[in-house]
């Protein structure tokens, strides 16, 4: 320890142990104990408590004291249980003060116990002492196992929590013992502690008490997820009929936490050696209601090993809502369904029709977890693709009441549905998931129908809209190609000409959530189908560019940055304009820049300037037309307003603006660069890039310095560097660090290393540094760029940058200090009061 | 308590409860839809619709060629519009005492009852009510009498004749009932016999019942009415609203614990919600103007416009519409507009405190100001000076039979560019349409009827639990079109009662008591007896006096000295008889201890059997029998009074008198 904090301590613990100087804020003790951890895991427990003594009188002190609050009472039992997890330290605290604070004489009868803060203390310091044998005897002799059973009913739940984490830490360590191997179930080898825990949870299990079957549910569920020893394997030989048990009772006890266990040993290792879990499983599955067996079922199938049977019997499960919903809403019996032409289940029915809520918990369950399943590898197979596609259209259309169905129970759930948002959501986020898989060509059309149909109603929620583009845009880009050319096929093209108008409707919406949604939908098509023929036909008849562009003047803001970042991509793939005038080609495109220059500058909110920045990075990084027409221009333009941003975040984006720039003017960074910024992997044709390759020679870096010079990069970097924004100096130090590491080869430290010119920037940069960022830099000459960044310290500079910004204020002696300020022992404060 | 139902329309109610001694009619509404049948008025003379031709039959006969046109497959009357009145057959109207009125809309027939039934009693609604209502009748008498037209067809009346009719106008109904607009003569005599009300204001009617008006949260001034004696309470339940737009919000808790809840004025669109139309309103008439097209927007002088344009007021300037402008053209428009602003007292928390800033209530204040929103009475005059498109115009009659919404529809009908929207749910536009076709204007369907929908219906019925539900038989089941949406009906235990048009409904409670008071020296004098613990009973006697629906009860007059003199007796002396009253009896009769009684006094051979009501006790020796039951005891014996005289004593020392 700093022979400064070992000074300060004995002030400190005498801090602490007085009950007129109490401690205000909690977090000071939660970071002495952080430090202490760390003390002690770098030297010796033991030495420690012997050369501070002042530790263990804290610890006497607090045990003496009758009105301690229950915030140190709480930090001295945590702070004994990091002392004594040494075992030397244990035994040097076992003789007296151990037992007094864990033991039946201490807290534990005391009026002090009644505090959760003292029980979950107490709880933590037994948690961080148990780490050695010795503990375990400590734990049998002051029968605190005893008192952990007990916790783990506690009123509050973090008590209760880390009561059961306890007695599984407990159990751990116990069968942890020297060359314990796989444990016969009878366990009469198992170590007396873990008998006593095994046999508390067979207790538990076997209790008419719900609460209790769910501790122990609990503690077995952390078991199975946290220990790795075979002997899980015995242990579960031995409980597991106590659990199947469990099943025979009506209704189920506890079903979410033994659903949670099964999970657990299935994912285990017990599996390899116990194939009766399988059997478990399938009784629970059929045992456990349509609504509470959903999550074992999907549990279940996302295994990577388990026997078929039990798939398919889990995968029905997932698929008996839709079945159902499918069944009601049939005009008249047709191709097998869901489950091959079987059925609905009498319960699936009865639940989907008991109550509204039932109802649409179980739907949006089966569909939420159907959708998880879709994309994983291995998801049942053969795949339902079709009926599956069916069940979500005829949900969604239940939901609308476009469906007519015929049958009493398809009314029933007709009326139930209908207007139901959340369901509404559940199925598009399902339909949407569905559109990675093909399906008959009869399905699609029905697909898009439907999805059409909710993007025009008038009775969709804003929620709802979204999740029926975020749909639509996952089936749009999925839709196959006409064969032989890249452009979508006739049917995309058909539905896309139905979908434009009604896209323009939304972007005309007076709710915002509507327009952006819309803008988002519009600039995730643009940025995938740009290119293809069939969608720039049908967007430039619209008028959805048009529209697009008047909503830069939104009044919202986020609709504002959502329609730059659109008409940027539209932009881009020249979609953006009308046809120009034959005298003024791009006239309208060059409008654009002004217009986002304007935003850039005048916008009062910072998403529609964020937005700008990242449009305009991206067309440098792609050559966009009308920046590759004067890309020094536009970029000293850019620069210009965004150093001025109040927004740190723009200031950043100008600087990944910078880099691009500078890549493209000196090459991407090449092996030799330190820095950790990536840049594009790939430069498009048209920029500078082609222009300067990687080793620019000698000239061309100068030519090339003399670009940023004039675009007055430097400048902006340089500013950038001092910012008071950590995460915009340390980019700005990264590309000073490209800079100077593509410069080093080539220059020499002496060419302007002494001028006047150079002088003179240090000392405006000091000042900068200082915080008077008022005075410009000027006009900066190459030579002089160099020298300044030659004589700055940079990578020191990165290394500070990289600290976290308290770290000059979280050393241990300033919290050694700010806990003794704070109740006014340093005494400097004292001269405050007079 | 009978219902007549005289209305089959169930938005526009008209319906006369007979409650205790009273005659209530609930709302006076008018079915104008059958002004579709009709051909439109144009305000400027259209070469179009004079032209159209002349209907004949299939056979060739023309005689019906001057009454009835055909266009676009339709055929129309070409008439003054008629209107089709609530049933005045089914009870005699000079009998209603009074006529309450819930909203602006549902007081449209108020002249056609007042003023030729022999109506003489009293109407009562709010100010607003009242205020827009006149504004309304106003505007209607207006738009009918600026286009005089010189026939008025009658032939196609003719039941014989009608039958050989094309739909629709083979099957309206009741078209010899169907009448000319009123004067506003009429309006005005009508709308003197109402009386102002306001909110929770108690009125006695003729000492039997007592109505009330609730705030029911529609319209500006709208009610829902409670009529009740001291042991009846009906609901009167008419166009309702949840949702928080402009008027005060719907009292629901003082519709608690009715016995009987008549639900009439659900929304008319039950699968539209308001905002989601009020979105498709804004979106469509952006899309409209941005393109360059005019929007005409068919509506009511007052009501949803004020939301509209509120809408409208926070959307323009985010749409990019600052620059166009808007009309609103009725020959009431001034006067709706600066009465919505004056009613504060009866709009929503939020406007009311709007005033105390002082800031008008509604926004379209600020759009008039800044000229954004122009008003005129009609399309001639100053308004034919200010025009200028792609514009907005908001102008009735939204059944497109007449007012200056004709005009436009000629006007603008011949451009794609150009788009109607209907907001007002009372008229189907398809059939408002007909008319005008072919027409190439666009057309938008985004009804807006803020009235209650069948899932507040059923909260709201849930939270105020009447006994009894009557409601229009439409409401009862999903609608026709919709027949799998069993969603769109009441849903409630016991089933809703239904009712259509002329049809009396019987209402199922029965009335059991009445209040009467007693007189406090009557009182007085009343020596109550405990018969068991919390339960007193007195004897009471006493005259009944019953005026004006009132109880009283009080002392009976002292029995009349005899004057001995030949005083002759004044006409307020004669004084009912006063009997002299035997005491009443109450308790029970133990048999045992009765049996012991008669042993001990003299009677031996005693018998007692078990009846089905109670015992007999047999004296075998007397040839007596004494039959002892719950509520009556009989001795019967053979000539010997004496006997029974002895035996009814010793019956009557176990029983208290009072």
């Amino acid at each position: 320890m700093d022979p400064e904090c070992s000074r300060l301590l004995p002030a400190l613990c005498a801090v602490l142990a007085d009950p007129r100087q109490p401690v205000a804020d909690d977090t000071c003790l939660e970071k002495l104990l952080d430090w202490f951890t760390t003390v002690t895991a770098a030297g010796s427990s033991l030495l420690l408590l012997q050369e501070n003594p002042c530790l263990v009188e804290l610890l006497f002190r607090v045990l003496k004291s009758q009105d301690l609050s229950s915030r140190i009472l709480s930090f001295s039992l945590r702070l004994a249980g990091i002392f004594a997890a040494q075992e030397d330290c244990f035994q040097y605290l076992q003789g007296e003060l151990l037992p007094m604070l864990f033991g039946e004489v201490g807290p534990l009868g005391g009026a002090a116990w009644t505090a959760p803060a003292v029980r979950s203390g107490w709880i933590q310091g037994l948690r961080t002492l148990a780490q050695h044998p010795s503990a375990l005897r400590f734990l049998a002799a002051c029968g605190a196992v005893d008192t952990i059973f007990s916790l783990q009913g506690d009123s509050s739940l973090f008590v209760a929590s880390a009561a059961g984490q306890l007695l599984v830490h407990i159990l751990d360590l116990a069968m942890r013992g020297p060359a314990r191997g796989r444990c016969s179930p009878q366990a009469c080898d198992w170590p007396a502690c873990a008998q006593k825990i095994v046999c508390h949870i067979e207790d538990s299990l076997c209790s008419i008490a719900t609460p209790q079957v769910t501790q122990a549910l609990n503690v077995l569920t952390t078991v199975f997820g946290h220990c790795r020893g075979l002997w899980t394997q015995g242990l579960w030989v031995r409980l597991s009929p106590l659990v199947a048990r469990l099943l025979e009772k009506d209704p189920v006890p506890a079903s979410h936490s033994l659903v949670d266990l099964l999970l657990s040993v299935a994912r285990s290792s017990v599996p390899s050696s116990d194939r009766g879990l399988w059997e478990t499983l399938a009784q629970t599955l059929s045992h456990l209601s349509p609504t509470q067996a959903g999550p074992l079922a999907l549990g279940i199938l996302k295994l990577q090993d388990c026997p078929q049977a039990l798939r398919t019997q889990a995968f029905g499960i997932l698929l008996q809502p839709l079945a159902c919903v499918l069944e009601a809403a049939a005009q008249a019996p047709g191709p097998p369904g869901l489950l091959g032409g079987a059925a609905g289940d009498p319960m699936t029915a009865d639940t989907l029709l008991c109550s509204k809520s039932a109802c649409v918990g179980l739907l949006c369950c089966a569909l939420t977890h159907l959708g998880l399943l879709q994309p994983l590898p291995q998801r049942p197979s053969p795949w339902p693709q079709a009926p599956l596609l069916g069940a979500a259209v005829t949900v969604l259309r239940l939901c609308s009441g476009s469906v007519a169905p015929t049958s009493d129970v398809g009314g029933r759930l007709c009326a139930i549905l209908v207007g139901c948002g959340r369901v509404q959501r559940a199925a598009l986020d399902f339909l949407g998931a569905l559109s990675q898989g093909a399906g008959p060509q009869e399905s699609v059309t029905q697909v898009f129908s439907v999805l059409l149909e909710y993007l025009m109603s008038p009775e969709s929620s804003s929620m709802v809209l979204k999740k029926a583009f975020q749909a639509t845009l996952r089936w749009l880009l999925s839709s196959p190609k006409t064969p032989g050319c890249c452009d979508l096929d006739p049917r995309t093209q058909l539905f896309l000409r139905e979908l434009l108008p009604v896209l323009q409707k939304r972007l005309c919406s007076p709710c915002w959530e509507v327009r952006d949604s819309g803008l988002e939908f519009l600039t995730q098509m643009t940025r995938h189908c740009g290119g293809q023929a069939g969608f720039r036909q049908a967007l430039l008849a619209s008028e959805v560019p048009e529209l697009t562009k008047q909503l830069l003047q939104d009044p919202e803001s986020y609709v504002r940055a959502s329609a730059v970042t659109a008409t940027g991509q539209l932009s881009s793939w020249a979609l953006l304009a009308a046809p120009a005038s034959p005298e003024r080609p791009g006239a309208q495109q060059k409008s654009l820049l002004v217009e986002l220059l304007h935003v850039l500058c005048a916008d009062s909110e910072g998403f529609p300037r964020r937005a700008v920045m990242q449009v305009f990075t991206e067309w440098l990084r792609d050559g966009h037309a009308d920046v590759a027409e004067d890309p020094e221009r536009f970029v000293a333009r850019v620069l210009q307003a965004a150093s001025r941003d109040p927004d740190w975040e723009v200031r950043a984006q100008g600087l990944e603006l910078a880099l691009v720039f500078l890549g493209q003017l000196l090459g991407p960074r090449g092996s030799h660069c330190p820095c950790a910024v990536a840049l594009p992997e790939t430069a498009p044709p048209g920029t500078l890039a082609q222009a300067l390759p990687e080793a620019a020679p000698p000239g061309t870096l100068a030519q090339a310095l003399q670009v940023l010079c004039r675009v007055q990069l430097f400048e902006f970097a340089f500013r950038a560097l001092f910012d008071c924004d950590r995460p915009v100096a340390q980019k700005s130090c990264d590309l000073l660090l490209f800079l100077r590491a593509k410069a080093a080869p080539c220059g020499s430290p002496q060419e302007a290393g002494d001028s006047p010119n150079v002088a003179s920037v240090e000392a405006t940069l000091q000042r900068w540094q200082a915080g008077e960022q008022g005075q410009p830099l000027g006009y900066l000459e190459p030579g002089a760029v160099m020298a300044v960044l030659r004589s700055i310290d940079l990578e020191g500079l990165r290394d500070t940058l990289a600290e976290s910004s308290d770290h000059v204020e979280k050393s241990p002696q300033s919290l050694l200090q700010d806990m003794l300020a704070a109740v006014g022992v340093l005494g400097e404060n004292e001269a405050d009061c007079y | 308590m009978k219902l007549y139902c005289l209305s089959g329309h169930p938005t526009l109610p008209c319906n006369v409860l007979k409650f205790k001694s009273t005659t209530v009619m609930l709302d006076c509404g008018l079915d104008m839809t059958s002004t579709l049948n009709f051909l439109p008025l144009p305000l400027v003379q259209s070469p179009r619709l004079s032209n159209l031709p002349g209907w004949s039959l299939k056979d060739g006969n023309a005689f019906l060629d001057k009454e009835l046109k055909e266009c676009s497959g339709h055929v129309f009357v070409d008439s003054v519009p008629e209107f089709c009145l609530p049933e005045t057959e089914l009870i005699d109207l000079s009998t209603v005492d009074v006529i309450l009125i819930s909203n602006y809309h549902c007081m449209m027939a108020l002249p056609y009852i007042t003023e030729h039934t022999g109506f003489t009693g009293t109407v009562y609604a709010t100010e607003p009510t009242v205020q827009i209502g006149r504004l309304l009748m106003e505007e209607l008498v207006n738009f009918i009498e600026r286009v005089p037209k010189a026939q008025s067809a009658s032939l196609w009346k003719n039941k014989d004749i009608q039958r050989l009719l094309p739909s629709p106008l083979k099957d309206a109904v009741e078209v010899s009932t169907w009448r000319r607009c009123y004067t506003m003569q009429e309006v005005n005599s009508a709308l003197s016999k109402i009386q102002l009300v306001g909110y929770s204001q108690k009125i006695e009617l003729f000492g039997a019942v007592q109505v009330t008006p609730l705030s029911s949260g529609y319209a500006l001034g709208s009610s829902n009415w409670i009529i009740q004696s001291h042991y009846e309470k009906v609901s009167y339940v008419s166009g309702s609203s949840l949702l928080t737009t402009h008027p005060q919000p719907m009292d629901q808790a003082s519709l608690k614990n009715s016995d009987v809840l008549i639900l009439t004025g659900l929304t008319q669109i039950p699968t539209a919600n308001p905002d989601g139309m009020v979105g498709e309103f804004c979106s469509n008439l952006a899309l409209t103007v941005r393109n360059g097209g005019n929007v005409l927007v068919p509506c009511y002088p007052s009501g949803v416009i004020y939301d509209l344009l509120e809408c409208l007021y926070q959307y323009i300037d985010s749409a990019g519409l600052s620059s166009i402008p808007f009309y609103f053209i009725s020959p009431v428009a001034n006067s709706s507009l600066e009465f919505s602003q004056i009613f504060a007292e009866w709009l929503c928390h939020n406007k009311q405190t709007k005033v105390y800033l002082p800031e008008p209530p509604f926004p379209h204040a600020e759009l008039i100001q800044t000229n954004k929103l122009k008003h005129y009475p009609s399309i001639h005059g100053d308004f034919s000076n200010d025009f200028r498109q792609p514009c907005v115009v908001f102008t009735g009659h939204p059944s497109l039979r007449f007012g200056d919404v004709v005009h436009f529809m000629e006007l603008w009908g011949k451009s794609s560019l150009n788009t109607v929207i209907f907001t007002e749910p009372d008229f189907s536009y398809l059939e408002a349409l007909a008319p005008y076709q072919p027409l190439a204007m666009k057309c938008i369907y985004c009804p807006i009827d803020t009235r209650l929908n069948f899932i507040q219906v059923s909260k709201l019925l849930k939270e105020v639990q009447p006994l009894h539900v009557v409601c229009p038989e439409q409401y009862t089941q999903p609608p026709p079109a919709q027949s799998h949406r069993m969603d769109l009906m009441i849903d409630c235990q016991p089933p809703a009662m239904s009712y259509r048009r002329a049809e009396v409904l019987a209402l199922p409670f029965k009335r059991r008591y009445e209040k009467i008071e007693i007189m406090p020296e009557l009182a007085d004098s009343l020596v109550p007896m405990e018969i068991k613990p919390g339960v007193s009973l007195a004897t009471v006697s006493a005259v009944l006096h019953t005026k004006d629906n009132k109880h009283v009860l009080q002392p009976p007059p002292r029995p009349a000295q005899p004057t001995g003199g030949k005083k002759r007796k004044r006409a307020s002396d004669d004084i009912p008889d006063c009997k002299v009253l035997k005491p009443l009896l109450s308790g029970s009769i133990p048999v045992d201890q009765f049996v012991q009684t008669l042993e001990k006094h003299g009677f031996s051979d005693i018998k007692v059997e078990d009846t089905a009501k109670g015992h007999i006790v047999l004296l075998q020796e007397a040839e007596t029998l004494i039959q002892i039951e719950e509520d009556s005891t009989h001795i019967i014996c053979d000539n010997d009074e004496m006997l029974r005289v002895r035996l009814r004593d010793l019956v009557l020392k176990f029983l208290q008198k009072f």
